[in-house]
């Protein structure tokens, strides 16, 4: 093939390329080849770009045509109504929007906190000896595929779970006036509670390792001039890393807020999978991917599956809603900073 | 060995397994989950004494009826057998091919296995949230030697469609009129009451877990698990213990000579020793055969199966059909199923 190729008279491209590998080509060749090398790589990469534009947009094109029989049937009503019935074909989506958003709220809650204290610690505070298996363990704890988390949830979280933290808040949370009807029922080890704890886990890798990657490019000259006026740490934190890094840390979250939103298999084994809405977060709930996960296979009448697609489409549009507060929600901090200085 | 001669030999050896794979006609199908071990493993047997191999792809029962209908696999499996108006429309014909057993499993301290005893529309009562507590008196009537605790009642059930659930539902309709109104039976249905675990071994899961839960799970999973079974009085007022003999019997007693199109649900068969909670399992073929020669593979490897894969049932704890059920069923396949010309496929 290279034998061919050197000895014909006119080169291709693509000839010529091969041959820039193997021997200096005189430098007018190289120029012209170089040109070309660099149109095709554009168009290459143009082409990728485009085709996940292309697949995305086959995506929601799909989820809507599939929907269109479960919203004729049931038309907006579809997303008020808490009742999934597929024996008579009622259906309604609103358990597994509410389940879905509690669950990652949850994530959240317990998430940031933690992932911001390890990104601290690890940035800020760590004995160089530490830092790197601290940071490689929480870069592994993403790694784990979410089926383990799940059956680990279900075999070995519920049950000391259910034994120790939910009496422990039963008898103090669930006394308090109000907050208290959030802990209250039988403690099974298995409810909202629990998936959006094991949600929590799953998220603080993500949040954790992009907090920890935006804090380490804070100049250092910013935070010594600060320790240099007397900041303690956490002051230096508060007003010097964290509104430096504020978009980075804010994109970090968005990352884990996505996880939560679509994660499947983990909250499944351990939500309960019952379409009630209740205000005791030890009930049994469903979330939109676990309701999906379940009766997908199973799902033969058409408005079943229809409706089950819809419930894809409401878990894209909710994807895309926080993103698009995300973004909102930079570009405000970003007017924000210009009134300051 | 060169780089170019071994590529030479891994193309010859690809061509020698492509046109092997010409001469034989392997047959494909798809469906339901539940008798997807066995099945694998009567096409495993088949292969290695036929040379013919099945592919089975367990995508539900739900996906079996579709892939069927448009004609992408040979045959099509579910647990839930169609209506003979529903065959007739498809042009389908369907026969049950394996039996299984659905018992009732609970977490209760200090009760032996096959000690507790239901009835029907007790358990439908426990399911559908009337009942709630252990200690309740139409529980206790039951089981007069028991001690029940005054614990509540954790109903658990499957959260994901499943054969083992149209069953079940099926069962409580037949025994519970406000059941068969309120609830209905289906691969799922909208449960008044408990939580749901994802399959058989999330299901046994839950009630391994949950202190004072009830559940129901296929009798193997019951077996596997060494969990506490429960009995129901069938039919005939008797209390038989779920095995392969009770479980074989309900097939037995099912009277599949009236049943149009073997559509046939053997839940709260008639029969002194029939597990009220039995089931088999479809198979679903296309009555007009467009590849009379996969089509009479497929009757084949059932042939086979039936009279040889007994023993290899039994060991993943399905229930084998009775003899005569199997000559019913092959003389039905000379009568139903035939090529385009109208010659019967099946003629042994």
């Amino acid at each position: 093939m290279s034998a061919t190729a050197s000895a014909a008279t006119i080169l291709t491209p693509a000839d010529s390329a091969a041959m820039t590998r193997r021997e200096p080509t005189p430098p007018e060749k190289r120029e012209i080849s170089a040109r070309w090398q660099d149109v095709l790589f554009e168009k290459t990469t143009l082409f990728f770009a485009l085709f996940v534009l292309a697949l995305l947009a086959a995506i929601i094109g799909s989820l809507i045509y599939g929907a269109i029989p479960a919203l004729q049937a049931f038309g907006p009503k579809f997303f008020v109504t808490n009742v999934w019935n597929p024996v008579t074909f009622q259906f309604g989506a609103l358990a597994p929007i509410f389940g879905t958003l509690v669950t990652s709220a949850i994530a959240l809650a317990i998430g940031i906190p933690v992932s911001f204290g390890i990104a601290l610690f690890l940035t800020q505070m760590c004995p160089p000896i530490l830092k790197r298996p601290l940071g490689t363990a929480v870069e592994l704890l993403a790694a784990i595929p979410s089926i383990i988390y799940g059956m680990w949830g279900l075999f070995v979280f519920a049950p000391i779970f259910a034994d120790t933290v939910q009496p422990a808040l039963a008898n103090t949370l669930g006394r308090i006036w109000l907050i208290g009807s959030l802990f209250q029922g039988a403690p099974s080890g298995i409810g909202m509670l629990a998936a959006g704890f094991i949600l929590s886990i799953m998220v603080i890798p993500f949040i954790a390792s992009v907090m920890r990657d935006v804090f380490e490019v804070v100049p250092p000259v910013l935070k010594e001039s600060a320790y240099g006026i007397g900041c303690t740490t956490w002051e230096v934190v508060w007003n010097v890393v964290l509104p430096y890094t504020r978009v980075g840390v804010i994109g970090g979250i968005m990352l884990g807020l996505g996880r939560a939103l679509g994660e499947t298999m983990a909250v499944t084994f351990v939500i309960g999978n019952a379409y009630k809405i209740s205000p005791s977060l030890f009930a049994a709930g469903n979330s939109i991917a676990s309701a999906l996960a379940n009766e997908f296979n199973e799902a033969a009448n058409p408005v079943h599956l229809s409706s089950l697609i819809t419930l894809g489409l409401v878990l894209f549009i909710l994807t895309f809603i926080v993103l698009a507060c995300s973004r909102l929600l930079l570009a405000q901090l970003a007017k924000g900073e210009g009134k300051q200085t | 060995m060169t780089h170019r001669s071994y590529v030479a030999w891994s193309l010859s050896l690809a061509a020698l397994t492509f046109s092997a794979n010409v001469l034989a006609v392997d047959i494909t199908g798809a469906g339901a989950t539940f008798p997807f071990p066995i099945y694998s493993k009567w096409a495993d047997a088949y292969k290695s004494k036929t040379g013919v191999g099945m592919n089975y792809q367990s995508i539900g029962s739900g996906g079996g009826i579709k892939q069927i209908q448009s004609k992408t696999v040979d045959f099509g499996a579910s647990d839930m057998p169609l209506k003979p108006e529903e065959l007739e429309k498809s042009g389908l014909v369907q026969f049950p091919a394996i039996i299984g057993g659905i018992v009732p499993v609970v977490n209760l301290e200090g009760v032996a296995p096959g000690a507790l005893k239901f009835t029907g529309p007790v358990l439908a009562d426990i399911y559908l949230g009337k009942i709630k507590a252990w200690d309740d008196k139409a529980i206790a009537a039951l089981n007069p030697s028991l001690k029940l605790p005054a614990d509540p009642i954790t109903v658990v059930r499957r959260s994901d469609g499943s054969g083992t659930t149209f069953n079940f539902t099926d069962y409580l309709s037949k025994v519970s009129p406000e059941w068969k109104e309120k609830v209905g039976s289906n691969t799922a249905v909208a449960w008044p009451e408990g939580v749901g675990g994802k399959g058989n071994e999330g299901v046994s899961s839950y009630v391994q877990r949950i202190k004072g839960s009830i559940g129901y799970v296929e009798y193997a999973y019951a077996k596997k698990n060494n969990m506490t079974y429960a009995l129901i009085q069938n039919k005939e007022g008797q209390y038989p213990k779920p095995d392969n003999d009770t479980f074989q019997a309900a097939a037995a007693y099912a009277d599949w000579k009236n049943a149009p199109g073997y559509y046939q649900i053997i839940t709260n068969s008639p029969g002194k020793d029939s597990w009220p909670i039995a089931a088999t399992s479809f198979i679903l073929m296309h009555k007009t055969q467009d590849k009379p020669a996969n089509a009479q593979e497929v009757l084949k490897f059932f042939d086979w199966s039936f009279r040889n894969g007994q023993k290899m049932a039994e060991e993943l704890d399905y229930v084998p059909l009775p003899a005569a059920l199997i000559s019913q069923i092959e003389s039905s396949w000379k009568t139903q199923i035939k090529d385009a010309s109208g010659k019967p496929v099946w003629d042994f």
